[in-house]
């Protein structure tokens, strides 16, 4: 299935400053494993250690949080559009 | 410890108040003719109590707004002073505002628009001791802060207290806003049960906000809550609202009460208020940066180095554009870019990696340690040291 990812501000640093990729995938987790071996230094951002989507990171099919479907397993159809969405605070990071 | 002075009306005038007075009525005509709003919206608008967190960039729509808008009673917390570097979207202070507390600064703008609403102050960080308390009075908490271990604290907090919280938060070109904590709605920490790790939070060479953003998430924000207030329109509980500035796009996201939510879960396990610091990580953050090995040269040394014409490399980590805003002469390859750029470097000759503040140099002498360089040096604070110690011409950002 083509599918379209949204790539967060956030994890654009890791995708060749991309906002979407489009891709070929039959199932969420194949969608992310698809993304994640384009752009490997996104993998770490995504998952931890242990393998798990990280916890302050959601993924959504359409509008729908996949924790709430069938996680990475979920089912993707033509033209779905899967997000990542971080959690974001504010605007003075200055830490570096 | 929290300062709190009630300005402007009479204290207990806008819970008592059951009517307008004539200058009121003409002060709030545009809504009053407005069959949503009317006679009785205005006068739940004048008995509500809405406290916000912050008066920063979000903050900043949100006090002028709900102060205009009548909102009787609005508490406002922040402990912080206002600089050069708010003006930029901070727009409820101007130049001369600068060096004053933004507590001080916001409640004189938001009783000069609405001389009429009861201001509370609380000059204080909002902790994990004084959330309850400042917050019980409160029907409707508006969360605008920048950091993660104050929006955990909000949450929280708020679920505790059985009080919505109206969120925004933006990053870059980017905001999202929802409302959290509503009677059978989900919170904070169903849609994120835990904080990004330090070491992910983006560094200052990803941060920076376009100005106009905290005013439209913000705006958002107020909105929201005076529709919570009106009890009219269908609120943000349920829904992440995103946007994105440069796409000029809004999406809409479900969110779902997580029954497993440490919080407002079917058995949460935080019952009371927890150490937001320790639990984002932050207090680690030294210790989570890299630890490193590599020697670190001040200012003034390099200075002395450079001026007894000693053969040292200068490699500048920052982004081209923070270049462009200033430079001290050094060899530009960005920090993201050191792993595939690095045999332009000469292992034989001494390297100073400087950056902003010498935090993002410190990695990338690591990694240089670690690719085999040995003559290394990290320039200790940065440009920002730079510009203290050897050259105040070159400008801080």
């Amino acid at each position: 299935m083509a599918i379209k990812v949204m790539i967060p501000t956030p994890l654009r640093a890791y995708t060749e400053k991309k906002d979407s990729v489009e891709l070929q995938a039959g199932t969420v987790g194949e969608a992310l494993a698809a993304l994640t071996s384009q752009f490997s230094e996104l993998k770490k951002h995504l998952y931890a250690e242990d393998g798990r989507l990280r916890s302050f990171v959601n993924v959504y099919l359409n509008d729908e949080d996949i924790r709430y479907l069938q996680k990475d397993k979920t089912l993707v159809n033509d033209g779905d559009t899967i997000s990542i969405v971080p959690s974001i605070a504010g605007g003075s990071l200055h830490v570096g | 410890m929290a300062t709190k002075t009630g300005i402007a009306a009479p204290a207990g005038a806008a819970q008592t108040a059951a009517t307008l007075s004539n200058e009121e009525i003409l002060r709030y005509s545009r809504h009053l003719i407005m069959p949503e709003v009317g006679m009785e919206g205005q006068l739940k608008l004048k008995r509500a109590k809405v406290l916000l967190i912050g008066t920063g960039g979000l903050g900043a729509p949100l006090g002028l707004y709900l102060a205009a808008a009548g909102v009787g009673r609005i508490g406002v917390v922040d402990f912080d002073k206002i600089d050069f570097t708010n003006l930029q979207r901070q727009v409820m202070f101007g130049t001369s505002d600068v060096g004053r507390p933004k507590i001080e600064a916001a409640a004189e703008r938001m009783a000069g628009i609405n001389p009429e609403i009861r201001l509370d102050r609380y000059e204080t960080a909002l902790t994990s001791e004084n959330a309850l308390d400042i917050m019980r009075d409160y029907d409707i908490v508006v969360d605008g802060t920048d950091n993660f271990p104050t929006r955990y604290l909000v949450n929280d907090a708020c679920v505790l207290l059985g009080k919505p919280n109206v969120y925004g938060s933006i990053f870059r070109f980017e905001g999202q806003a929802s409302i959290f904590g509503a009677p059978g709605g989900p919170c904070y920490r169903c849609l994120y049960p835990e904080p990004p790790p330090p070491g992910l939070v983006p560094s200052c060479a990803e941060g920076g906000v376009l100005g106009v953003l905290p005013g439209i998430i913000g705006s958002i924000q107020a909105m929201e809550t005076l529709k919570l207030i009106l009890g009219k329109g269908e609120p943000l509980i349920g829904r992440l609202l995103l946007f994105d500035a440069l796409g000029m796009k809004f999406r809409e996201l479900k969110l779902r009460k997580n029954p497993e939510c440490p919080v407002c879960g079917e058995h949460p396990t935080v019952t009371k208020l927890i150490d937001y610091v320790e639990f984002c990580g932050i207090r680690g953050e030294e210790a989570a940066a890299p630890a490193s090995t590599v020697p670190e040269m001040t200012p003034r040394e390099l200075k002395a180095r450079l001026d007894r014409g000693d053969d040292l490399y200068v490699l500048d980590v920052r982004e081209p554009h923070e270049y462009q805003i200033c430079n001290i002469g050094g060899h530009l390859i960005p920090l993201g870019d050191l792993s595939r750029r690095v045999n332009e470097l000469d292992s034989s000759r001494e390297i100073v990696a400087h950056c902003r503040s010498g935090k993002r140099s410190a990695e990338a002498a690591e990694f240089l340690r670690k690719a085999g360089f040995k003559k290394l040096w990290n320039l200790k604070g940065g440009i920002l040291a730079w510009s203290d110690e050897v050259d105040p011409t070159v400008p801080k950002y």
